[in-house]
C-alpha cells in the first residue's frame, strides 16, 4: 500500500530567501540514508520587451486547484521516482528581478533520481499549475507572462 | 440554476470583473461561453480554459456546479 502524504503548504508570500533555501538544505543532514540532492531556483529575469525593462513579476493563482496539482504533482513524482524527500516551493505577491521565486528540492539515495525527478517536476509544474504572472515594467505599466 | 463565475489574472483585468454571479439554465460549456461573450466580448479573443470542480472542461461539458472558473494560460515558475 503507498503510503498517503498530507498536501503541504507550498505559497510563500513575497520572494524565497537564500536563508530559507540554506534552513532547507541544513534540515536534511539527519537524513543519512540520501546521497543526492538537486535543487532548481526559478529567479525573475528583468526581460527587455519593446524597449521597456520587466522589474517585478506579480504572482497570483487560483489556489485551491494550484494546491490540489501540487499535491497530485508530488504523489506522481514520489511514483515514478525513487526519492526520499521532496519539497516544492512557489512565490505568490511580487517578486522582484534577480530574486527566486520558485523552489524545487528533491533527495534520493543516488544521483540518478534526483536528476530526472527535478526536471519532470519543474516542466509539470509550469504546465498544470494555475499560477499567473503579471511583468511589472520600470513605468508601471504591465503585460501578462505566458510559460513558453 | 445560479452560477458564480470567477475570473483569474489577465481575464479578471479585461472584464474588470474576478467574481460574478448570474442565472444559467441548462447547458453546456459552450452554452455557457455565448452568456459571457455577449456579456464580456473581450473574452472572445483571449485564450483561457474552463475549470468546474478544479477540472478543466470541454465545450460538450455539461455545467452542474454552482462554481465556474475561467483561468487563462498559466505563468508559474
Amino acid at each position: 500500500m503507498t503510503k498517503e502524504r498530507k498536501p503541504k503548504p507550498v505559497f510563500i508570500e513575497g520572494a524565497i530567501s537564500a536563508e530559507f533555501i540554506g534552513n532547507s538544505i541544513a534540515k536534511h543532514q539527519s537524513k543519512t540514508t540520501i546521497g543526492a540532492h538537486d535543487i532548481f531556483l526559478g529567479q525573475v529575469r528583468a526581460d527587455q520587451i519593446e524597449g521597456k525593462t520587466v522589474k517585478a513579476i506579480e504572482y497570483t493563482a487560483y489556489e485551491d486547484m494550484a494546491n490540489s496539482k501540487f499535491h497530485d504533482i508530488r504523489e506522481a513524482t514520489f511514483k515514478k521516482f525513487n526519492l526520499t524527500c521532496m519539497h516544492i516551493y512557489h512565490s505568490l505577491g511580487t517578486v522582484k528581478a534577480g530574486e527566486i521565486c520558485l523552489f524545487v528540492f528533491v533527495s534520493s539515495p543516488r544521483r540518478v533520481d534526483v536528476f530526472n525527478a527535478i526536471e519532470y517536476l519543474v516542466n509539470t509544474i509550469k504546465e498544470q499549475v494555475p499560477i499567473f504572472g503579471k511583468e511589472i515594467f520600470e513605468d508601471q505599466s504591465h503585460q501578462w507572462k505566458v510559460n513558453s | 440554476m445560479t452560477l458564480k463565475i470567477k475570473y483569474f489574472g489577465m481575464l479578471a483585468e479585461i472584464t474588470q470583473c474576478e467574481e460574478e454571479t448570474l442565472s444559467f439554465s441548462k447547458g453546456t460549456a459552450a452554452d455557457l461561453l455565448k452568456v459571457l461573450f455577449e456579456k464580456h466580448p473581450i473574452l472572445e479573443e483571449k485564450e483561457f480554459q474552463i475549470a468546474q470542480n478544479q477540472t478543466f472542461i470541454s465545450n460538450d461539458s455539461i455545467i452542474s456546479n454552482a462554481e465556474i472558473v475561467l483561468l487563462p494560460p498559466f505563468a508559474g515558475g
